[in-house]
């Protein structure tokens, strides 16, 4: 109620429109043009409607990626998110030990991704790394080089120290948030501590999970240079993710068409998943 | 310097926000805007200072249009209910930033802010941020800074409603003082009568959107137009029951009845009574006394409030005094017939206290 | 159910308090009924809400006992004490029905399913909350969440007292009325040990049997809404309480008796014992009267609040209030009035003289 009807207020917008035409749509328009055609070199293209869409939904290439990625990201969501929860709970509150805590948090977020990749890269190698060689000298056949279980357990372990302070970040804004009186009450009323956290804590919580959920689901999903300096996709095509082998389609056999159409369903199917978290976790805010 | 309203509302997707309405506001005297929660007050402000536009009619100012002006370009201030300063400014600061904004000369800005700090009763706090004082000094010193430049117009919109009890009553106390030196056209929006009769001025009873009333506040008290205007300006609510004229004889039921002033046409009526008008005591001849079950009596030391039922109505009762009763005893409260307002079935005011001439 | 008592209560938020400042909390001794309706009234800062944190443990004070019945809860967690709050803020629990909100105390307790539906909709019934039962309680208004809140209180039968801190605050002005009517209602319904926090002398004398009034961490009265009214042990309490407040005006003792504005002026109590303090003489407004002879006063303002008009007087200097009834006569400029000699009385540094023999 009470919104004020200002036209101007568009033309505030514009410049950002703007900017975002220049940066999203025209290359996104790029791509579908190059979905849509062949190209045999030398800038002549022929017009093949939905062929390579075909070519890409049909390729055990392109299905065996998505899984990989899939499972990637269903992984770490589903490591990354209660684990952020339970460490935001058990930070103190008040106090000297909150900016302290904070500060150790926000450690992991400040590197930058490919040194992220070279720092695990080296402290999981079987010979020298620190946890590479611990590993092995617990008695643990550790070598993410060449086992493909051990390259995707160091992938997740290197998402999952990378990342999840974010979402325990998000989580302590939203349990701070939360007044005393709600705990006060729920003490009076004999809740236990399972039930003020799920019938407090959790539903004051939900807004800012939703956002941890989507931002974490739409990074991993495009992950991409962490991986590529670790494995480099490897061993074999194991940990091989739809990025990676998107770039590998697109810049290493150079095949634009087949890369661009697969572009797109990458693109669609980020923002289906992307839709269905939204409705399913913000189902219940109104009525 | 006069604020007018021609024909101004107010429609948002269909909704009615403000009907249209005309009221020309005068300097010198609070403009009282009275209504409960949502029922336009805060809009009409809005339309008034420019932030909103209005979807029909027009606003002059001192005989000119000035519909759809900027706020920025108009001379107005404002004060909400909640303590708006700038937190990291000291008091001083944040009085002096409207003068500041006016680029006026750095001896004349300590001057001025000096002597509404005096006004104001917050001089020794200057130096202080507004986290440090208490929710009263707060609320002055947002008061301060909207008066300290010299506005065409005032919209105070419930400035006391967040403040303790005393410190409500002591602010409300000083200021028609704060405000009779100046030459502005000043709004005040409350939720409570007894704030708009102490304020005086005149005032305008806001129900649903709708300006239901407006004139000198008392005499909007002690005749309201119609139904919706004396249920607006009656807190605790106005007593109201359906009565029958016949004859000389005003029926409420079979047991009782009063005299009839011979000005009223035999007919249907409802009346309203207001609670300090029904008292567990006979204090004139001419009280009628009706019987009910007491709901629950209030007591507050010096005054009674009595909640009862009588033949199908709520009744309230507020008198001087300790009236002990117990909920759900038999009693009898009696009505001052006298201060009784009569309206037609449409609800407008035939006959009051004065006109009636029943006693 | 249960008697509280506050035995040798003192409270510091610091660790080792030296001067008088640091107490939040002075020393203070109670003995509340089992079943009555308690206030604690005070301004912001008064210590009231540390008062009702060691009532219900959310604070343990650094002297002294608190005792349900006989016995001694000072060290027991709010849960173990078996009581109910109200906050100012209403907490429901957003993800659940309004149902499932009033059973949730009950589940807790592993209270069996048939149990908790009777006790449900018993409580429902009461606080109006039957029709909504099936709602989610984020959807309520303010009032009808403050009203779950209460409910969850109300369906515990092992519940010693209710504590209600401020309730009304978020409430719109015009429900206050009705929210404060039920719960005094709710309270003649179900006989709990009721206390109530707040800083608005109606809400506070309307609801209490018996009110505690507190000022800068001391208790200065303890009393009947009447009792308060009529004889203020402090000259605090009779500013606080009432509206406008007593007056309180300095005066000369001699022989006995308190001179004020160069006359002698009548007192219900003596002077004796005075010893060189500060002396004032509190006459409420109620008990000061236009009169033939009496003391000199100039009439400054009459504020007219439909009831009754307060008169604002100027008289030896000072400013002496008078409540004047609906219609009656008000003298022009210069006049005398006069003070009720039963109710004018002595008051040195601040407290009532004579006051263990008058009360």
């Amino acid at each position: 109620m009470n919104k004020t009807v200002n036209h101007k207020a568009w033309f505030f917008v514009l410049p950002v429109l703007a900017l975002v035409a220049f940066n999203a749509i025209v290359p996104l328009m790029t791509v579908v043009n190059y979905s849509v055609q062949e190209s045999f070199g030398n800038n002549v293209f022929f017009w093949s409607g939905l062929t390579w869409f075909e070519e890409m939904l049909r390729s055990p290439r392109f299905h065996a990626s998505l899984g990989r990625q899939l499972t990637f990201t269903f992984t770490i969501l589903a490591i990354e998110i209660p684990l952020g929860v339970i460490i935001a709970l058990a930070m103190p509150k008040k106090g000297i030990w909150v900016s302290v805590c904070l500060v150790l948090m926000a450690m992991p977020l400040l590197i930058p991704w490919n040194v992220v990749g070279a720092m695990w890269n080296i402290f999981a190698l079987p010979e020298i790394g620190l946890l590479g060689k611990t590993l092995n000298s617990m008695g643990f056949d550790y070598n993410y080089t060449r086992q493909p279980g051990d390259a995707w357990f160091t992938l997740i372990l290197m998402d999952v120290w990378h990342w999840t302070s974010l979402v325990v970040l998000l989580s302590y804004a939203g349990l701070v948030s939360i007044p005393d009186a709600y705990y006060q009450a729920a003490k009076i009323d004999g809740a236990s501590s399972w039930a003020i956290f799920r019938y407090i804590q959790l539903p004051k919580m939900k807004r800012v999970l939703t956002i941890a959920v989507l931002l974490r689901f739409m990074d991993s999903f495009n992950i991409y240079t962490e991986p590529s300096v670790l494995t480099g996709g490897g061993p074999g095509n194991s940990t091989t993710l739809l990025s990676l082998d998107l770039v590998k389609i697109a810049l290493g056999q150079f095949d634009l068409g087949p890369a661009a159409a697969m572009s797109l369903i990458y693109f669609l199917v980020i923002l289906l998943f992307s839709w269905i978290f939204y409705t399913l976790m913000t189902r219940n805010e109104e009525q | 310097m006069t604020l007018e309203l021609k024909h101004v509302g107010k429609t948002l997707d269909g909704d009615v926000h403000i009907h249209p309405t005309d009221l020309v506001l005068e300097p010198g005297r609070f403009n009282i805007l009275l209504g409960t929660t949502l029922a336009g007050k805060t809009t009409l402000m809005q339309l008034m200072a420019g932030l909103e536009k209005p979807t029909s009619g027009e606003i002059w100012f001192n005989g000119r249009n000035v519909t759809g002006e900027r706020v920025q370009k108009r001379n107005v201030s404002m004060v909400y209910q909640q303590f708006i300063n700038y937190p990291n400014m000291s008091v001083f600061e944040n009085i002096a930033s409207p003068l500041r904004v006016a680029r006026m000369a750095e001896a004349d800005i300590r001057k001025r802010v000096e002597e509404m700090a005096g006004l104001m009763k917050i001089s020794a706090m200057l130096d202080r941020r507004p986290s440090e004082l208490s929710g009263g000094q707060q609320q002055r010193t947002a008061m301060a800074r909207a008066l300290v430049k010299d506005s065409d117009l005032i919209l105070l919109d419930e400035p006391l409603a967040n403040l303790d009890f005393k410190l409500r009553e002591e602010l409300r106390d000083e200021m028609p003082r704060i405000i009779a030196e100046r030459n502005c056209v000043v709004v005040y929006a409350t939720t409570e009568p007894s704030e708009a009769l102490l304020l005086g001025g005149h005032t305008a009873a806001l129900y649903e959107g709708r300006v239901v009333d407006y004139g000198p506040t008392s005499e909007i008290y002690c005749q309201p137009a119609d139904l919706t205007s004396a249920k607006v300006f009656s807190e605790p609510p106005i007593n109201i029951a359906g009565v029958r004229k016949s004859g000389d004889q005003i029926v409420l039921n079979e047991n009782v009845s009063w005299p009839a002033s011979s000005a009223l046409a035999d007919g249907e009526y409802t009346i309203g009574i207001r609670p300090h008008h029904v008292s567990p005591v006979r204090t004139h001849e001419s009280d009628v006394g009706i019987t009910g079950t007491v709901h629950v009596a209030e007591l507050s030391g010096s005054e009674s409030m009595i909640h009862f039922d009588a033949y199908g109505d709520s009744w309230v009762s507020l008198s001087h005094g300790v009236h002990p009763f117990d909920t759900g005893e038999e009693t009898t409260l009696f009505v001052d017939v006298s201060n009784c307002f009569y309206f037609d079935p449409a609800g407008r005011l035939v006959s009051s206290s004065d006109s009636a001439g029943v006693n | 159910m249960a008697r509280i008592t506050l035995s040798d209560l003192k409270h510091s938020y610091m660790p080792n308090p030296t001067n008088d400042a640091d107490w939040a909390l002075k020393q203070l001794d109670v003995e509340w009924d089992d079943g009555g309706a308690y206030a604690l009234l005070g301004p912001s800062g008064c210590g009231k809400t540390t008062l009702l944190n060691i009532i219900s443990g959310l604070l343990i004070p650094s002297h002294g006992r608190v005792l349900f019945d006989d016995s001694d809860v000072t060290a027991l967690a709010p849960e173990e004490r078996k009581i109910a709050q109200v906050f100012q803020f209403p907490v429901v629990y957003d993800t659940m029905t309004v149902y499932d909100n009033l059973a949730f105390p009950l589940r807790n307790r592993g209270v069996t399913e048939d149990l908790v539906d009777v006790r449900v909709r018993e409580v429902a019934e009461m606080t109006d909350l039957t029709a909504m039962l099936k709602n989610r309680a984020s959807g309520l208004t303010a009032d009808g969440k403050q009203k779950i809140s209460l409910g969850r209180g109300l369906v515990r039968t092992d519940v010693n007292a209710i504590l209600f801190d401020e309730p009304l605050t978020v409430i719109d002005p015009h429900l206050k009325f009705q929210l404060r009517l039920k719960l005094k209602e709710l309270h003649h319904r179900v006989n709990n040990t009721m206390i109530y926090v707040t800083h608005d002398q109606t809400e506070a004398l309307t609801f209490a049997d018996k009110v505690v009034v507190m000022n800068v961490g001391e208790v200065v009265q303890i009393g009947t809404p009447e009792e308060l009214f009529e004889v203020p042990h402090h000259t605090f309490v009779g500013h606080f309480i009432g509206s406008p407040g007593m007056n309180v005006l300095p005066c000369d003792i001699d022989n006995g008796a308190a001179h004020f504005a160069g006359q002698r002026v009548e007192t219900a109590n003596d002077a004796d014992g005075v010893n060189g303090r500060k002396t004032e003489i509190g006459v409420r407004p109620e008990y000061v009267t236009f009169s033939d002879q009496g003391l000199d006063a100039q009439v400054i303002r009459v504020s007219d609040t439909g009831r009754f008009n307060v008169v604002e007087t100027q008289c030896g200097g000072n400013r002496v209030n008078l409540l004047v009834g609906e219609g009656a006569e008000i003298p022009s400029e210069t006049t005398k009035i006069a003070f009720n000699p039963e109710r004018t009385r002595i008051y040195a540094d601040g407290w009532l003289m004579g006051r263990e023999a008058s009360s």
